[in-house]
């Protein structure tokens, strides 16, 4: 137990190097100089060296690496070239509303998802269940950021039931909150529905069901339990996903969060802001992952038994392949 | 001999997949729509009934007339044409972004399933990292550095979406390389590289086809979304989401100027999801029959 949460724990120090490896590759690939793009083609070349020298870019990439390193120790991510504040700041700051937006939206996705698709499944093959499939593949299908257009459109302009954009009351989360869920909600439902049909079919439901137990108990206490296993191993990267569709929905929505300012951050160019907004969506989003791994390493003994994310991971791969095992022989 | 022999073979198993996939008439559907789609997109000159940047000045704004049966936009852009137009750039994103991701994934997959050991390590773990960024995020972020254009939007879907393709072509591989055939045609002396290319990569597909068509359709939504944020097509090449953006600024007065370019992001993205579905169905031998 102890071991498994020890090298799971371990498993973050790479990846947090190899995301700020990343995030300091991205002024890399910058087509031409970032600096000259910066200032616009008009600078001086002693503007151009002083910003060159300020961003480190005359450096070699290793120097560039450790330097980068120790400042996001020290909480230092550079300041904005917009607004000339300290971009850890204004992060922290922001850092709430996007938590909120993302988190309930998880909540709700799977508070939704989850009943829906037991639903679908009990009812196999009549009409609710194609009806509710069929509409949750549009959902699917949907772009998130058409459909909050939409919403905007219909509830906040024609009803004016709701806010149109801005955060002031909680009723400015509705509309934000159904935008970034519903596609969820639908892929949840679709996803417990199949793997619900997959364990129904299992011997021993039918060995519940031989017993002479309730419908009601033999759905819930034998099916829906083992159907949900693979959907909530897979909850931590609907988180990144999630964080994903945030960063429209705060656009479109007016919400002041990391989303916001990442897109902020990108249009205008803004370096310090991507490189601090990317480092930390992704440091939130691995967190989230590990969180989920370990509590579901203290609930589920078949987790644990498997020290270590490497092979917990790989075996979800095999989890996946074995349904597509026989696919290949045929 | 042995050759007419696999050719029978394999014209049987597509013959087979057909037979099982035309069962179900939503994936029908789906491959109806798509290859309209893709008729559409190539035929756009000869559908379209004007240009995509011809103006109206007398038609600005108008709504389902004889002329207009879509209306037009500010400019008199008839909605239609543009509409149809939209469909290339959409198509060439969801399909050349895939491209790319399946070619280097199954590339990257086939050597880390077939070699194991520390090669595998390295990949996976590589790939570890590469998917702790949150998918979207990285692709905006690439997207928006190397500059707004459709090629780069392309480049930065196809490289975001690598590790899933890697990851399903590996686990794919590792059910494959005990088979006997991989053993017999090692004992003919085959190098490494005709056994991965001729035995191994062509058995371990079946499971990546079924990824491969819902991801243009995931590609499409994701094309759409880089165009909404102006990372996409340039204006006055008509995208879908492009559109989209451009019909946000008089969503209160003209709203279907943003309502058909979704709708076509839509129906284009589900028709790839229910052919994918097909298609798994089709593949699973547990529903033969």
């Amino acid at each position: 137990m102890l071991r498994f949460i020890r090298n799971r724990l371990l498993m973050m120090i790479p990846i947090v190097l190899g995301i700020s490896f990343i995030v300091l590759l991205l002024l890399e690939i910058t087509p031409g100089d970032p600096a000259k793009m910066l200032l616009g083609t008009q600078a001086t070349p002693e503007r151009l060296a002083a910003l060159r020298a300020q961003l480190g870019l005359d450096d070699p990439i290793l120097v560039r690496f450790v330097n980068f390193l120790w400042q996001i120790v020290h909480g230092d991510f550079g300041t904005s070239f917009m607004t000339k504040r300290p971009v850890f700041e204004e992060m922290i700051m922001r850092m709430p509303y996007t938590l909120v937006l993302v988190g309930i939206s998880l909540a709700v996705s799977v508070g939704l998802g989850i009943p829906l698709g037991v639903y679908a499944a009990t009812h196999h093959n009549t009409w609710k269940d194609n009806g509710a499939m069929f509409i949750s593949l549009f959902f699917v299908s949907m772009p998130v950021f058409w459909f909050a257009l939409l919403l905007v459109r219909f509830f906040g302009v024609e009803l004016r039931w709701l806010p149109l954009s801005g955060i002031d009351s909680w009723q400015s989360w509705i509309l934000p909150i159904v935008a970034t869920s519903l596609g969820f909600v639908a892929t949840i439902a679709r996803q417990t529905r199949s793997n619900m049909l997959e364990v129904i079919r299992q011997d021993y439901i039918v060995t519940a069901k031989a017993k002479g137990l309730p419908e009601r108990k033999v759905i819930y206490r034998h099916a829906l339990k083992n159907a949900l296993i693979p959907i909530i191993m897979v909850i931590g990267n609907m988180f990144g996903l999630l964080i994903g569709g945030a960063l429209i929905t705060e656009v479109i929505f007016g919400i002041p969060g990391l989303g916001q300012y990442t897109i902020a951050g990108l249009t205008g160019r803004d370096y310090p802001v991507i490189q601090g907004s990317v480092f930390m969506l992704s440091v939130m989003f691995s967190l989230v992952i590990l969180i989920v791994d370990v509590v579901f390493a203290i609930v589920d003994p078949r987790i644990r038994s498997q020290s270590g994310r490497k092979k917990h991971k790989d075996q979800k791969d095999g989890n996946k392949i074995e349904e597509n095992t026989q696919k290949i022989e045929a | 001999m042995v050759t007419k022999l696999k050719k029978t073979r394999k014209k049987s198993k597509l013959k087979d997949l057909w037979r099982r996939l035309k069962k179900n008439r939503l994936a029908v559907a789906g491959l109806i729509v798509l290859i309209l789609l893709i008729f559409i997109a190539i035929a756009a000159p000869l559908l379209a009934p004007y240009s995509y940047s011809a103006q109206d000045s007398k038609a600005s704004y108008s709504t389902g007339t004889a002329e207009h049966p879509l209306g037009t936009d500010k400019l008199g852009r008839d909605l239609m044409s543009r509409l149809i137009w939209g469909a290339r750039a959409s198509l060439e994103m969801g399909a050349i972004a895939v491209a790319i991701a399946a070619a280097v994934g199954i590339t990257i997959g086939a050597i880390a399933g077939f070699f194991g050991g520390w090669t595998e390590n390295i990949c996976m773990r590589v790939l570890d990292i590469y998917q702790s960024i949150p998918m979207l995020l990285l692709c905006i972020t690439i997207a928006a550095i190397l500059g707004p254009s459709l090629q780069n939007a392309i480049i930065a879907l196809g490289v975001c979406s690598v590790p899933g393709y890697a990851r399903l072509m590996r686990a794919s591989v590792l059910t494959v390389r005990e088979k006997e055939y991989i053993e017999s045609a090692r004992a003919v002396n085959a190098g490494n590289a005709r056994i991965i290319l001729q035995h191994i990569v062509p058995n371990a597909m079946a499971p990546l086809i079924v990824e491969i068509t819902m991801g243009v359709g995931s590609m499409i939504l994701a094309g759409s979304l880089l165009s909404f944020v102006g990372l996409g097509v340039q204006p006055p090449t008509p995208e879908w989401g492009t559109m989209i953006a451009e019909g946000r600024n008089v969503m209160r007065e003209h709203a279907t100027l943003a309502l058909y370019p979704g709708i076509c992001v839509m129906l284009s993205v589900l028709a790839c999801n229910l052919l994918g579905d097909g298609l798994r169905d089709a593949l699973d031998p547990r529903l033969k029959n």
